[in-house]
């Protein structure tokens, strides 16, 4: 086994038995408290939060994916062409406008909870998946493409046998972006009750509590590296059993 | 058999191909040739209708190739093209098996046709049916691409100057295979090419393009002999002339009756090969033989220059 398999395994080993048995990390946390503070979070189970945290996360980006793809696919084909200059713009303000003032716009039209966070991932990962499908279907060698329509390939089975799998590793890499991001960002979801790990922060930084600030940005980061290497080794997988390498 | 009926296309304004009429024999090679910016590939691209027409129209035995849908038209017919354009994520089998698929057929059918065509050229299937194409050699990878064209059995092949990527030796080859082919499966082939060399090697007849116009399209030896415009001229060559007329005809067809004395040229060679092969060994006469060696008849130095001027 290589040093990175290692490690990585030994990180994921360190984040399952931390969230099912949080109590038997208390005495490294201890020393981070004051008077009698609780070493670990006690308002709930962190194990529950983390999930509730990768769902949201995992939920927006299936939806970023869906609308980026589509999008990505429809202003690449001739007849929506004219569309790719409005279609960036509107992705690149889902990039630009933070998270936070789409909670603050979003709450008083869907109220609290996970649909303002939801919306506000979802805009916010929208533009690394975007970006990537429109540059991979871009550059799919232009005798590649002549010869699928030259065999009598009609423009749908072009599209679905020759340009996405082509696409499909950068596809892939703006997908696998756009989740890390949101899994940081989805911290602040946590301001307006969406259930998540930006609870445990918050709670940590209300009560002074820098045990509890710590353990919900511990884990948060340990959940973005290892669904990084996840992803990774998901693509290799994909990618191979298509034969794209 | 390919009928062009005053066939045209505009570009914003530009006419790129002018009003070209020509009919393509069955079982035969036209080759296409002109400078960049001629339209010869234009005019090639609206055969199969990946150019759409502006004017005119092209009949393929005899149906106007209007009648169906531009895709299901050219799964009909072969394409090929310079840099093979194969396909990166698939197998040579896979890329063989496009068109067959897309067709429908059975996969047996579509697995033992594959083996064939691998066979025709010279591409072990046990060793090359599971290779991606960047494996191959630049010369295995356009001979892929060419047999991916004929894999369903089309009655017309087009290559857009399939060889223009290949070194001179792997291109003789392919140039070889093509005949073979011809011969093997009777295609009637449309072939692009800026090369006139490559154009009086392969082609029965030769159209030369030129400003989008076609100024001649004949026997190749015609257009030595009686070009119908001055560019045709040039483009042929004056300085050869002579030469490319003797490249046209074979030993065997020349030979004369009778028992030759000197050095043996082989039937298949042209007679252009022979006349080096005389000047080469210093004699004024030569036998012919078949390839397995059976006197065919002889010729003489005066007999092969007779084929080198117009009659």
């Amino acid at each position: 086994m290589r040093p990175a398999t290692l490690l990585r395994c030994a990180a994921l080993a360190l984040l399952v038995s931390f969230l099912l048995a949080p109590q038997r990390f208390a005495p490294l946390f201890a020393p981070l408290t004051q008077y009698g503070a609780p070493p670990i979070y006690d308002q709930g189970n962190l194990l529950s939060l983390a999930l509730a945290h990768l769902g949201t996360v995992c939920l927006a980006a299936a939806a970023s994916t869906l609308l980026a793809v589509t999008l990505g696919i429809l202003v690449t084909r001739e007849s929506g062409r004219e569309f790719l200059p409005l279609s960036r713009t509107l992705v690149n303000i889902g990039q630009t406008f933070p998270p936070v003032a789409v909670l603050a716009v979003t709450v008083p039209l869907v109220g609290f909870g996970e649909r303002p966070t939801l919306i506000a991932l979802f805009a916010y990962g929208l533009l690394p998946i975007f970006e990537n499908t429109i540059v991979g279907l871009q550059t799919c060698p232009p005798a590649v493409l002549e010869a699928a329509s030259g065999m009598g390939m009609s423009a749908r089975q072009r599209l679905f046998k020759v340009e996405l799998p082509l696409a499909m590793p950068l596809i892939l890499e703006g997908v696998r972006l756009s989740l890390v991001i949101n899994v940081g960002t989805a911290t602040i979801g946590s301001t307006v009750a969406a259930k998540g790990l930006g609870e445990v922060i918050i709670a940590g930084l209300l009560s002074n509590n820098t045990a509890f600030i710590l353990q919900g940005g511990l884990v948060t980061g340990l959940m973005a590296i290892l669904l990084y290497d996840g992803m990774a080794a998901f693509e290799r997988r994909l990618l191979r059993s298509v034969r794209i390498e | 058999m390919i009928t062009v009926e005053n066939l045209s296309k505009v570009y914003d304004g530009t006419t790129v191909v002018d009003a070209v009429s020509m009919v393509i024999e069955k079982n035969t090679t036209t080759v296409i040739v002109g400078t960049s910016g001629s339209g010869k590939s234009t005019l090639l691209r609206m055969i199969n209708r990946l150019v759409e027409p502006t004017g005119g129209r092209v009949l393929i035995e005899g149906r106007d190739t209007r009648e169906e849908p531009a895709h299901l038209l050219r799964r009909r017919i072969g394409y090929a093209i310079q840099g093979h354009g194969l396909f990166p994520h698939r197998t040579v089998a896979e890329n063989i098996g496009t068109v067959p698929q897309l067709l429908g057929w059975s996969a047996a059918r579509i697995q033992a046709r594959v083996e064939e065509l691998l066979q025709v050229f010279q591409l072990d299937p046990k060793a090359y049916a599971d290779a991606m194409p960047h494996e191959l050699s630049g010369g295995q990878q356009q001979r892929v691409g060419v047999a991916r064209a004929l894999a369903a059995e089309p009655a017309v092949l087009l290559m857009d100057e399939p060889f223009g990527a290949l070194d001179p030796i792997i291109r003789a080859k392919a140039q070889e295979d093509l005949l073979e082919i011809r011969r093997r499966f009777g295609t009637t082939i449309v072939l692009v090419t800026h090369d006139m060399d490559e154009a009086f090697h392969l082609g029965d007849r030769v159209a030369v393009m030129s400003g989008g116009r076609l100024l001649q399209y004949d026997r190749p030896a015609r257009l030595l002999t009686q070009p119908a415009d001055p560019f045709v001229a040039r483009m042929t060559g004056m300085g050869d002339r002579a030469m490319r007329l003797l490249s046209l005809t074979t030993a065997g067809e020349a030979a004369l009756p009778g028992r030759g004395s000197g050095p043996a040229v082989t039937a298949s060679a042209s007679l252009r090969e022979a006349l080096s092969e005389l000047v080469w060994q210093g004699a004024d006469s030569a036998q012919v033989v078949d390839a397995d060696g059976t006197a065919r008849g002889h010729l003489t130095l005066d007999a092969i220059l007779r084929h080198g001027r117009p009659s």
